[in-house]
């Protein structure tokens, strides 16, 4: 996200709009993108990203080919450089990475002629995720600038939380992270947003709350001590939505783990907005697929 | 035959003085010092003139913190390639750490790393024993055979001792057979999983970071360790400022310390790494400016008694990946030189200063040869020039390896020649002093 000016961001956003009448159509194909590939590879467990990709792929007639890391050669020792340059023997139009390690896809784009772009690399950046939720945010309250939004969870290790920030930042709203202290990052306050622990405080006044995930594979028990701790003082339940403003919207990334970061009244309530941000994610992928094939080859999106 | 080196700048790191003197050489010792003008050689011997006017001419370089992955690693250096690396950067001695596989913990590696450093026949190559059997930190190596064999110090660098009782009887005992202590001082349990400084760039870059507190609570340990035995402790690659902070004190106290930095820690920040460079991922990490001023203080302020590379050769095995699956460690021999001139120009210290840190202290904390031109002394020399300009090139490593995060760095000074033992190992292209 980083990379991306503000008028790239409103241009990909409206190319979304655009991209949205089609999968309302009876018929959801346009040959757009005929004679184009797009290869995923997926070096880390993902269904709704990875589909969402390839349905968008699909849906503007690009060939897509999709590689996980069971059938990716990495079982078998080849390095990510390595496997780029066989990828690149093959000339693709577009490669779709996700990967565990921080960066991984500035590694991949060095060696390729393809346009790369970022499904999420480690705890970096996942900047489809931040366009999906920016555009969501449009729709739904029809102006991004001034806005403010609280983000609350695993900052520290989440990719999301990152893009969506610098994302956020860009287009002139006003960002408060939450959550235990544990889970802030160092030097938070350098990402320019503003630090409030509690969520029951954080959240008062905001026009956006987004509840991240809890990786319940990463917990330990080091940064807090049980799920049923977390949800007492940091999950967001009916209770605290009583502090909020009556036309907040509340976003999650997904996968959802039910009464933990989020109960499932809430989740499933009037100011939830999370299906939406899975249907807006194909139309933003469409958009991005159609610019950077578009828009000349060797383009990468971070 | 009998080596004369005319009218050099010649440096006394110990007064911290220069003075232009000739030096004659004769049998690897130098046996005369004196003003230019006064020397008439014999007719009826064999003479060689080394013209250094307009040159620096130094102590030989010593670099007590290297890697020379021999045995063990020898895709990313040997003893032999390390040692060409040392005296193409102007080193006469280095001091290689333990952590080779086989580790250096038992006479038999030792033995095996001289024998291949005395087969290399380039520079003086001194062994550092580990402090813990295969440094698993565990209980201490047999410090008297391996002293015996050669080795001049004992640390456990790269995976520092855990145990505080360990630390503590290895300083104890170390004492009896006069074997200086280093340490890397690093709480592996608060580094965690991290590899990069944890700061600004991390949250930015989401890598996992190591606090600056993770090296500063284990120089602190080592300092209260000194004070308890009574017995100088040596802190490796100082890279914080809160370190800084802490030796400073300490040595106020007259608490017996000493310490190292090594020139990345002076010469780049944390700020390197935004692009996912793996050749400035090291350990400790690139910290922050305000730590680089510190350790520049530090160096003027005499805090840190001593410049060391840490040169860490790794192939691109182990270096062209993913950031976090990267190996840590940078080479650091053939940089070195020119890294620290650039602090004398800067006027962070003075260049006796300079040369004190590159040879004359590291030489006195281990107690070897060097260190110092004097009459009847070996003749370890390096003749320096300080204008000569270069840009650093991958391809221009004398070291197996080319991790490193200088490269394409225009460069002002370097070493043009290096003599151990009144013969000379490496000499640059350049024509020694082209004016005369």
């Amino acid at each position: 996200m980083d990379q991306l000016s503000v008028n790239d961001i409103n241009t990909i956003l409206d190319t979304a709009d655009a991209f949205m009448e089609i999968s309302s159509r009876d018929i959801k194909k346009v040959p757009t993108l005929r004679g184009k590939s797009v290869v995923s590879i997926f070096y880390e467990p993902s269904a709704r990203t990875k589909a969402s990709f390839e349905m968008a792929a699909k849906r503007l007639s690009a060939d897509t080919l999709s590689l996980s890391a069971t059938d990716s050669s990495m079982v078998k020792g080849e390095t990510l450089i390595d496997t780029a340059r066989n990828l690149q023997a093959m000339n693709p139009d577009i490669i779709v990475l996700r990967h565990s390690s921080s960066g991984a896809p500035h590694l991949l784009a060095r060696y390729m002629d393809a346009g790369v772009i970022n499904a999420g690399d480690g705890m970096h950046e996942h900047p489809t995720q931040a366009l999906l939720d920016l555009f969501t945010i449009r729709k739904k309250k029809g102006r991004i600038k001034g806005l403010k939004v609280v983000i609350i969870g695993d900052i520290a290790h989440s990719r999301v939380a990152r893009s969506d920030i610098i994302g956020l930042r860009k287009m002139g709203a006003d960002v408060t992270i939450s959550g235990p202290p544990t889970m802030i990052p160092v030097d938070a306050e350098s990402l320019g947003v503003r630090v409030v622990f509690d969520p029951a405080k954080a959240l008062r006044r905001k026009d956006v709350i987004m509840v991240l995930r809890i990786q319940l594979e990463r917990q330990s028990g080091i940064q807090f001590p049980s799920l049923r701790e977390y949800s007492l003082f940091f999950g967001l339940n009916k209770e605290l939505m009583k502090r909020a403003k009556k036309d907040v919207i509340i976003m999650h990334p997904g996968p959802i783990n039910r009464g933990v970061e989020i109960t499932g009244d809430v989740a499933d309530g009037p100011f939830s907005v999370i299906l939406d941000q899975v249907s807006n994610g194909v139309a933003i992928r469409m958009a991005l697929l159609y610019l950077l094939i578009g828009g000349g080859r060797g383009d990468n999106l971070d | 035959m009998i080596t004369w080196i005319k009218g050099g700048e010649v440096i006394d790191p110990r007064s911290g003085t220069k003075r232009t003197l000739d030096i004659v050489i004769q049998k690897g010792k130098i046996e005369r010092l004196l003003p230019p003008g006064n020397f008439s050689p014999p007719g009826d011997i064999d003479l060689k003139i080394i013209d250094a006017s307009g040159m620096i001419v130094a102590p030989g370089l010593i670099d007590m913190h290297v890697h020379f992955r021999e045995p063990g690693e020898e895709h990313k250096e040997t003893i032999a390639t390390g040692s060409q690396a040392a005296a193409a950067g102007g080193f006469t001695s280095v001091a290689c750490m333990p952590n080779t596989n086989p580790v250096n913990d038992s006479r038999s590696v030792a033995d095996f790393i001289l024998e291949r450093a005395r087969k290399a026949n380039l520079i003086r190559v001194y062994p550092v024993a580990a402090i813990s059997r295969g440094l698993r930190g565990e209980s201490l190596t047999e410090f008297g055979d391996l002293k015996q064999a050669g080795a001049v110090a004992v640390s456990d660098d790269g995976r520092p001792v855990t145990s505080t009782e360990l630390m503590r009887r290895a300083i104890e005992y170390a004492r009896f057979f006069d074997l200086p202590v280093i340490s890397h001082c690093e709480d592996l349990d608060l580094s965690n999983k991290g590899v990069m400084h944890e700061g600004t760039i991390s949250t930015r870059l989401g890598l996992q970071g190591i606090p600056a507190a993770s090296e500063e609570i284990m120089v602190v340990r080592e300092i209260l360790l000194a004070k308890l035995t009574g017995y100088p402790v040596h802190i490796a690659h100082v890279s914080t400022e809160g370190s800084v902070a802490f030796i400073k004190q300490a040595k106020e106290e007259g608490i017996p310390v000493t310490a190292e930095t090594a020139p990345h820690y002076f010469s780049l920040d944390h700020t390197a790494l935004t692009d996912f460079d793996t050749n400035a991922k090291m350990r400790p990490p690139l910290r922050e400016p305000r730590d680089v001023e510190a350790i520049k203080r530090g160096l003027s302020q005499g805090v840190i008694d001593v410049i060391a590379t840490d040169h860490a050769p790794h192939s691109p095995l182990e270096k062209d990946v993913e950031f976090d699956k990267a190996a840590f460690g940078i080479i650091g021999l053939e940089t070195a030189l020119s890294l620290t001139l650039a602090l004398v120009r800067e006027g962070v210290i003075d260049l006796p200063a300079a040369m004190a840190k590159l040879s004359y202290n590291p030489a006195s904390i281990l107690s070897i040869k060097g260190g110092i031109i004097e009459e009847g002394k070996e003749a370890d020399i390096t003749i320096i020039d300080l204008n000569s300009e270069y840009v650093v090139e991958e391809e221009g490593f004398e070291s197996k390896s080319h991790n490193s995060p200088f490269i394409g760095w225009k460069m002002t000074g370097k070493a043009i020649l290096t003599m151990v033992g009144g013969r000379i190992v490496w000499e640059s292209d350049e024509q020694l002093n082209p004016r005369s």
